[in-house]
C-alpha cells in the first residue's frame, strides 16, 4: 500500500520500491502526464483530482478572511482538534450499529471536536491571563493528544479494527472514493458559494468591526460563521491532505496573493486561483508519481509560490522593495556628496580627497559604494574628478547641491522656529528630511517661515545657485 | 499490564518524564515571551532536518540528528522572521507558512527515504514516538538488583540522551537566568545592557530544537508541544513570579509524564484493555493540570474570582440596604424607596447585615448604633461625592447620582466639609473615630 498517492490510472506502470535508480525507471510518460493533466486518465481519478482541486479553491477563498481577522494559527488549532473528534465518533458509531468507517459520520465528529477546540481557545483567552500564543498551543496539543490515545484505543482494542483512521493525519488520496471525493467536492463547493454570498459582510467584519456592530451588523454571527466556513474547509481536507497540512491549504495562498493586490475582491479571486492550482497539480503529480503524498505536494507547490510572490511582486515584492531602497539611498548618496561641493564652493574651494575622505567615513559608505556615487555622478555629467583625486561639480551639479543645501536649512529653521527644537537637535532630522521635501512643500516652509520674519537666502527649488 | 513493571515501565517513564522536564523548564521562556507557537512550528520543522542530515550522513547517530534538528530549528526562527519582515506578513500567518511548508517537504522526503529500504524513519513515529521500544528485557525481578552495574549497561541510548538534554537545559537555564528572565519581560532593556536578546533568543530556539529531536524519538513531537506549553502555562495560572513558576512547571511535567504514563498503561490494563499511546495520555495529562489551574488557582482562576465577585456584590448590596433604611429615617417615610435589589439578594444582604450586627433582628428590621453608624457613612460618601462631581468636575447634578452610587462603596471619599449636597440634603458630618477618607482632590 502506498498512502498518499492517488490510486494510479490503469495503464499506469505498478508502483515500485528499491533503489533510486528504480523510481527513476517508474517515471510516467508524456502521453500519461497529458491524460492525467487534461483529465483522461479514468474516473476515479478525475473525481480526486477535481474535488483536491475545488478544495484548494475554497480553502483560498475562505483563507483570505482567516488571515484578515488573524485567526490564521487558530485554524492550525482547529484542524488538529479535529482528531479526537474522529475517533470518538468511529466508536460512536460502531456503537450504535452504524459503519465506523462512513466518512459523513467521521467528519461530522471531527467537525464537532474541532469547533469545541475553537470554543476552549475562546475561554482560556476570555477567562484566563493566558495569551493567544499558549492557548491555541495547549488546544492544539491536547486535542490531538487525546486523538491519539482515541486512535491507539481503537487500534487495541475495538474489535473491526482502525484501519484508515490514521490516514486522516497525513491524508490519503489512494484511499478516496468516488463517493468521498463527491462529498470532499460538494463541502467545499458549499463554501465557496456561502462565502462568495457573504463576501460584502465578511469584509466588513474583516477590515472595521467596531464600524460594523455600530452599524447594527451581527459581528458576533458573522464570525461564527466564518468560522464554521474554516470548519467546514479544514474538514473537507482531512482525507485529501490530512490535518496538519490542510491548514497550509488555508494559510499559505491568501498570504501569497496578498503580495500582488490591495482589493479586496482580487486577493479573494487570486487566493482562490492559487489555491486550486495548488490542489490541481498537487493531486495530479500523487496520481502520476509514486510516494508523492498529495497533501505535502500541495503545501510545496502553494510554498512554492508564496516564495515566488515575496521575491517578485511588483509593489510589495522583496525584490521590488530593494531596489526602491537603493535607488532611494543612491540618490541621498549623491544629495550629500553634491550638498558638500555646493557648500565647498562657497568659500571658492573644490572638494578635495581628503574631504572625499572624510564625508565616506562621515557616512559610513564602504568603498565601493563611494566609488558608485561618483561614478554615477560623473557620468549624468553632475560632476568631474580632478587629477589629485578630488571632486569639482559642474553648473547642474552645484544647483543640485544648493538646493539640497536649502532644503536642510530650511527644514532647520522651520524646526527652530515652529516645533520649538532647540537648534542644536535639528541638524540630524533636518539631514533626513532635505532629500524628500516637494516643490510645494518648500513653498509652503518658505511662506511660514516668512509669516514670523525668517528668510533662508539662495535660491528656490529649480533654480540656479547664486 | 497490570501494576508497574521495572522491565517494562521503568525506562519507557524515565524517558517520558525526562523529555517532559526538559520541556517543561523550556517552556516556561517562550510562554512568558509568547513565543509558545515557535515550540510548535520548530517541532513541525525539525522533519526535515532529521530526514537530510540523515541523507548525508547516512546515519541515525544522536549526533546527526541533534545538528540535522538544530540547523533546521534555527532556519525555521530565521525564516519567519524573514517573511515577517520582508514579506510584511502577519506573525501568526508567517509561521503557519513556513513551519507548513517545512513540515510538508519533510513527509515528502521520508517517502522518498522509506522507498530506500530498511530505514525505520518513520512520520508516524516522530508524531507519536515509540515509547513502547524502550521495554527492557532481562530486567531483574527485584528493585535491590536494580542497584547493580549491569543496570547502567541496559539503559537504553534514548534515555541517555534525554538525560544530556536535560543536563544541557538545567546548565543553560540556571547560567543565564538573570539574562533569560530580563529577556523574557524586557528585550530591549536587555539588549541595552550589553548582552544580546536576540542572541540568547536563537540559544533558547536552539535549545527547544534540540529538546525535540531528543524527544522524538521516544515520546514523539506532539508531547514536546504539549510539555513545552502546558505545564509553563499552568504554573503561569499559579504563581507570579518566576522562580516559583519554574518550580511548578517541574512539577507540573513531572506529575504529567508520570500520570499520563500510568493513565495509559495501568488504567486500560485494569479494565482489562489494552495499553493506549502513552505520549498522547501525557498530553491530555498536561491538559487536565492546566484545566485544574485554569479553575482552582487561588489568585487568578474561577473559582476564586467567582468568591470574590460574589463576597463584593454581598457587600455592595450590604451598603445599599442600609444606606436605603438610613434616607428613609431620615425623610420620615415608613418604608426605604426601592433599592433596586432583588428580594434573593436582598434577603442576602439584610441576613449578612444581622450577622453583622448592623440590623435589629424584628419585624421590622432596624438599624442598630453601629449599623446606623455605617449606613451614615455610605449616604456621607455618597453625597460628598456628587458635592465634588458637580462643584470640582463641572457635571451637571442631574447627571451626577449613578457615578456617586457606585464610588460611595470604596472607602475612598473627596475631603471638606460641605454642608449640603447638590439637591439641598444634608451631607452628614463626619462622627469621631474619623473613618478612612483619603484627600484625593
Amino acid at each position: 500500500m502506498d498512502p498518499g498517492a492517488i490510486q494510479p490510472a490503469p495503464h499506469a506502470p505498478p508502483p515500485v520500491t528499491g533503489s533510486l535508480a528504480e523510481v527513476a525507471d517508474g517515471l510516467p510518460g508524456v502521453r500519461e502526464i497529458v491524460e492525467t493533466l487534461t483529465l483522461r486518465a479514468g474516473f476515479n481519478t478525475n473525481t480526486v483530482i477535481l474535488g483536491t482541486t475545488l478544495l484548494g479553491v475554497a480553502a483560498g477563498v475562505i483563507g483570505v478572511f482567516a488571515l484578515l481577522r488573524k485567526r490564521s494559527l487558530v485554524t492550525d488549532a482547529l484542524s488538529h482538534a479535529t482528531l479526537p473528534g474522529i475517533g470518538l465518533a468511529f466508536l460512536g458509531a460502531g456503537a450504535l450499529g452504524v459503519d465506523g468507517r462512513s466518512l459523513p459520520v467521521l467528519l461530522a465528529g471531527a467537525a464537532a471536536s474541532g469547533v469545541l477546540g475553537v470554543v476552549c481557545i475562546q475561554a482560556l483567552l476570555r477567562f484566563t491571563r493566558l495569551r493567544e500564543d499558549a492557548a491555541i498551543g495547549i488546544v492544539l496539543s491536547v486535542f490531538f493528544g487525546a486523538g491519539v490515545v482515541v486512535l491507539s484505543y481503537i487500534q487495541a482494542n475495538a474489535a473491526s479494527g482502525a484501519a484508515g483512521l490514521n490516514k486522516f493525519i497525513y491524508g490519503q488520496t489512494a484511499a478516496m472514493g468516488m463517493r468521498d471525493a463527491a462529498l470532499m467536492a460538494s463541502i467545499a463547493g458549499g463554501a465557496v458559494v456561502v462565502a462568495l454570498l457573504l463576501l460584502k459582510e465578511l469584509t466588513l467584519v474583516c477590515f472595521d468591526d467596531a464600524f460594523a456592530r455600530v452599524g447594527g451588523w451581527p459581528v458576533g454571527a458573522i464570525d461564527l460563521l466564518m468560522m464554521g466556513l474554516v470548519v467546514l474547509v479544514t474538514v473537507a481536507g482531512l482525507q485529501a491532505v490530512g490535518l496538519i497540512l490542510v491548514v497550509a491549504m488555508l494559510i499559505i495562498p491568501p498570504v501569497a496573493a496578498r503580495f500582488w493586490t490591495e482589493r479586496l475582491w482580487l486577493l479573494v479571486a487570486l487566493s482562490g486561483v492559487i489555491g486550486g492550482a495548488s490542489g490541481y497539480l498537487g493531486s495530479v503529480v500523487s496520481a502520476l508519481l509514486p510516494r508523492k503524498p498529495a497533501g505535502a505536494v500541495i503545501v510545496l507547490t502553494a510554498g512554492a509560490v508564496f516564495a515566488c510572490s515575496m521575491l517578485l511582486a511588483p509593489a510589495r515584492g522583496v525584490l521590488a522593495a530593494g531596489l526602491r531602497m537603493a535607488t532611494m539611498r543612491a540618490r541621498i548618496g549623491a544629495d550629500h556628496t553634491l550638498e558638500v561641493c555646493y557648500e565647498l564652493s562657497l568659500g571658492g574651494a573644490a572638494m578635495s580627497r581628503e574631504r572625499l575622505s572624510r564625508l565616506a567615513s562621515v557616512r559610513a559608505w564602504p568603498g565601493w559604494y563611494r566609488w558608485l556615487i561618483v561614478a554615477t555622478l560623473e557620468r549624468r555629467g553632475l560632476l568631474s574628478r580632478t587629477p589629485d583625486g578630488g571632486l569639482r561639480a559642474s553648473e547642474a551639479g552645484l544647483a543640485r547641491g544648493a538646493r539640497v543645501s536649502r532644503n536642510h536649512r530650511l527644514w532647520e529653521q522651520y524646526l527652530i522656529s515652529h516645533a520649538d527644537i532647540a537648534p542644536s537637535h535639528v541638524d540630524w532630522s533636518a539631514d533626513q528630511v532635505e532629500h524628500v521635501l516637494s516643490d510645494e512643500l518648500i513653498a509652503q516652509l518658505e511662506s511660514a517661515l516668512g509669516a514670523r520674519g525668517v528668510t533662508v537666502p539662495g535660491a528656490g527649488p529649480g533654480r540656479a545657485a547664486p | 499490564m497490570n501494576g508497574f513493571g521495572i522491565g517494562a515501565d521503568l525506562f519507557p517513564l524515565l524517558a517520558a518524564v525526562l523529555a517532559a522536564l526538559t520541556c517543561g523548564l523550556l517552556g516556561n521562556f517562550l510562554v512568558l515571551r509568547r513565543l509558545s507557537l515557535m515550540g510548535d512550528a520548530i517541532s513541525h520543522s525539525v522533519l526535515p532536518g532529521l530526514v537530510i542530515a540523515f541523507l548525508i550522513a547516512a546515519s541515525r547517530s544522536p549526533l546527526v540528528m541533534f545538528l540535522g534538528a538544530a540547523v533546521a530549528g534555527v532556519a525555521t526562527v530565521v525564516l519567519v522572521e524573514l517573511v515577517k519582515r520582508l514579506g510584511r506578513v502577519e506573525p501568526g500567518a508567517a509561521m503557519g507558512v513556513v513551519f507548513s511548508v517545512l513540515f510538508a517537504l519533510g513527509v515528502l522526503l521520508i517517502r522518498q527515504v522509506e522507498s530506500l529500504g530498511n530505514i525505520d524513519l518513520d512520520a508516524d513515529c516522530v508524531l507519536h514516538g515509540q515509547l513502547e521500544t524502550l521495554a527492557w528485557f532481562g530486567a531483574p525481578d527485584s528493585w535491590s538488583d536494580l542497584l547493580s552495574p549491569a543496570t547502567l549497561g541496559a539503559v537504553p541510548r534514548q534515555v541517555w540522551t534525554l538525560l544530556g538534554m536535560f543536563a544541557l537545559a538545567s546548565v543553560f537555564v540556571a547560567a543565564l537566568f538573570k539574562e533569560l528572565r530580563l529577556a523574557a519581560f524586557d528585550p530591549a532593556l536587555a539588549t541595552s545592557q550589553g548582552f544580546s536578546a536576540p542572541a540568547l533568543h536563537y540559544a533558547l530556539m536552539v535549545l527547544v530544537a534540540g529538546a525535540t529531536v531528543a524527544s522524538f524519538e521516544a515520546v514523539g513531537s506532539i508531547l514536546v508541544i504539549a510539555m513545552l506549553i502546558c505545564p509553563a502555562a499552568a504554573a503561569r495560572l499559579l504563581t507570579d513570579r518566576l522562580l516559583p513558576q519554574i518550580a511548578v512547571s517541574l512539577l507540573a511535567a513531572l506529575v504529567a509524564a508520570a500520570g499520563g504514563y500510568l493513565g495509559a498503561t495501568a488504567v486500560p490494563g485494569a479494565f482489562g484493555l489494552g495499553a493506549v499511546n502513552a505520549a498522547g495520555s501525557m498530553s491530555v495529562a498536561a491538559g487536565v493540570l492546566v484545566a485544574g489551574a485554569v479553575v482552582a488557582s487561588p489568585r487568578h482562576g474561577l473559582v476564586s474570582s467567582w468568591l470574590r465577585r460574589r463576597a463584593l456584590a454581598l457587600s455592595v448590596a450590604r451598603d445599599d440596604l442600609l444606606a436605603g433604611l438610613y434616607r428613609a429615617a431620615e425623610s420620615g417615610a415608613p418604608t426605604p424607596a426601592h433599592t433596586g435589589l432583588s428580594a434573593v439578594r436582598m434577603a442576602r444582604a439584610s441576613g449578612s447585615a444581622r450577622r453583622a450586627g448592623l440590623l435589629s433582628t424584628g419585624e421590622p428590621a432596624r438599624l442598630t448604633p453601629a449599623g446606623e453608624h455605617a449606613a451614615r457613612e455610605v449616604v456621607r460618601r455618597h453625597r460628598l461625592w456628587e458635592h465634588y462631581l458637580v462643584e470640582e468636575a463641572g457635571l451637571a447634578p442631574d447627571h451626577v447620582h449613578p457615578t456617586a452610587e457606585k464610588l460611595e462603596h470604596t472607602p475612598l471619599a473627596p475631603a471638606g466639609d460641605p454642608a449640603t449636597d447638590p439637591h439641598g440634603r444634608p451631607i452628614p458630618p463626619a462622627l469621631a473615630p474619623d473613618p478612612p477618607s483619603r484627600d484625593i482632590s
